[in-house]
């Protein structure tokens, strides 16, 4: 019996282990990279390296716009695309490791100093969208229609006398987070005395779409991108209170990592993003779902 | 309570209408955390018979030490293997990061220290006759640490399944290492904590509940054959 008994565990998880060695390999085998066929004599060290590692920041992973793509240049040249969601932040670290082989984020400043560190090759802008304050519809403190800058120094007066104004940050390093920062400082405040002024400012550490739900939770007030806060939309009972004022851009861009091992094949995710036809399709993104595009798309403008 | 019972309908109805990408989830759940356990036992049952057999200095120090890892938080786990796999870490020429490899190795890390220290247990509650019978009947080593080895099977296999159990429900080490990549390092943690962060509770208890079903099918099918054989020896 003992030996049945071995000898079953032994199968059970032999089976498992084979069921998904085999798995791997098709992918490896049925999809051939450019990559790999412009250097025939060389065998590469790993058959999964045949895959491009793109980091997103999580609103364009949220909106669901990469979930969309990704089908369309898989088929297109015939490699697996890797999507990782993380913030800016997080993002960037990555390619500085050299973990991915192309970044998708959201702040120019760190995007062009990412490039002048010769971590990345160019910063290419593909498209772009609005930053919303929304809050809930009461709107305790008033902001409603005030510049970005007004809006925040309500905030953090109304938030240090008014219980019921609370704002929730993303605290988390990323592009919104550090458009948060830009804010403050252009309404004149240091982020270090905001983040400790009380308990109305909250910092949630994660991405845009939990910090909406908890902002919801919590009816207080946040910053999000116009496309993950429509995404989300009909999950909550913020609106918008203030969607004017030139620092409120949103600007996403593509950079090739410098260190990546498969520069063609990333060169041709920036083509892919920036062509005509997918840049047609960003354009019309999220219409037949929200009434309006998530999306501006702006390949070759400098933004 | 409705959101429960949605939850449960919206479960049942992924299973039986065998929705591809939950089923391929749930595979490659089953694959990765099966394969760590099968490596880590390999690893774990001839560590502990040498630590069982053996007396040297400090073996005491040894199992607290093992003990003290059975709780080591699994992000640690997650942010080492991260730091030694990263392009830019030690090990990051293999270019093994954000693949279903490297979440086994993380996992076999992780549960090796708690399969190791329990079989050490495993060994250590089997009565010192068995092992005085085997020495004097002329067993070698290798024969008297079966024989002991047998004895011990079903807390040996209670340390693995343990083990197993450790392995798929965790989903820092997953996250970190594995990076959540849709078709290919998704887990059903991992695809849990990220249909949570959607606001998709649904879906996200549905994978909950199939997590919990597969766990379920993998410890019972030993504890049956455990009870079968149990029968068959008290005849």
């Amino acid at each position: 019996m003992k030996r049945i008994l071995i000898f079953l565990i032994s199968a059970v998880m032999l089976l498992s282990l084979v069921s998904m060695l085999p798995a791997c390999s098709d992918e490896e085998t049925s999809s051939p990279t450019p990559a790999a066929t412009t250097s025939p004599g060389e065998v590469p060290p790993l058959p999964k390296t045949s895959r491009l590692k793109v980091a997103t920041t999580t609103s364009l992973y949220d909106t669901g716009l990469w979930g969309y793509l990704e089908p369309m240049f898989e088929d297109k040249y015939g490699v697996e695309l890797d999507v990782l969601y993380a913030g800016t932040g997080k993002a960037l670290e990555w390619g500085i490791r050299g973990d991915v082989d192309v970044i998708t984020v959201h702040s120019r400043s760190r995007e062009e100093q990412f490039v002048a560190d010769g971590y990345g090759v160019e910063r290419v802008p593909f498209a772009y969208n609005y930053f919303l304050i929304i809050g809930p519809e009461a709107d305790p403190a008033g902001i409603s229609g005030m510049s970005p800058e007004d809006a925040f120094t309500q905030l953090i007066a109304e938030g240090e006398s008014i219980p019921d104004v609370k704002f929730v940050s993303r605290g988390d390093d990323s592009g919104t987070h550090g458009k948060e920062k830009a804010i403050w400082a252009s309404a004149g405040y240091e982020y270090e005395d905001v983040r400790t002024s009380g308990g109305w400012y909250v910092e949630t550490g994660s991405g845009m779409g939990p910090t909406l739900v908890m902002a919801n939770e919590m009816r207080a007030y946040t910053l999000s991108d116009i496309g993950t806060f429509l995404a989300y939309q009909g999950d909550l009972e913020l609106v918008p209170l203030v969607d004017e004022g030139d620092i409120l851009l949103n600007v996403y861009s593509v950079i090739v990592v410098a260190s990546t091992k498969y520069p063609d094949m990333a060169n041709n995710l920036v083509e892919f993003l920036t062509s005509d036809e997918i840049q047609d399709l960003i354009g019309r993104y999220g219409v037949d779902e929200f009434g309006r595009p998530l999306f501006t798309p702006c390949a070759g403008q400098d933004m | 309570m409705s959101e429960l019972a949605d939850a449960f309908v919206t479960a049942l109805k992924l299973i039986f209408t065998g929705d591809p990408e939950v089923m391929a989830v749930a595979a490659r759940t089953l694959g990765i955390s099966c394969s760590a356990t099968f490596f880590a036992a390999l690893i774990s049952i001839p560590i502990a018979c040498l630590i069982h057999f053996n007396h040297f200095k400090g073996k005491g120090t040894l199992i607290s030490i093992l003990q003290t890892f059975y709780a080591i938080p699994t992000v640690l786990v997650g942010l080492l293997v991260f730091i030694i796999f990263s392009r830019a870490g030690p090990l990051g020429g293999l270019g093994i990061l954000f693949t279903p490899q490297v979440m086994v190795i993380g996992q076999v890390v992780l549960i090796s220290p708690l399969m190791t220290g329990l079989t050490v247990s495993a060994l250590s509650g089997v009565r010192p006759e068995i092992r005085d019978t085997a020495v004097s009947l002329g067993a070698g080593r290798l024969q008297m640490a079966r024989t002991v080895l047998v004895e011990a099977k079903y807390a040996t296999l209670t340390a693995v399944l343990i083990g197993f159990g450790r392995a798929i429900s965790e989903v820092g080490l997953a996250i970190m290492v594995g990076g959540n990549i849709r078709g290919f390092t998704r887990t059903l943690t991992t695809a849990m904590s990220l249909e949570t962060s959607m606001g998709n509770i649904e879906l996200s208890m549905a994978l909950g509940i199939i997590l919990l079903s597969l766990a379920l099918i993998v410890i019972i099918i030993p504890s049956w054959i455990q009870q079968r054989s149990s029968r068959v020896q008290q005849r």
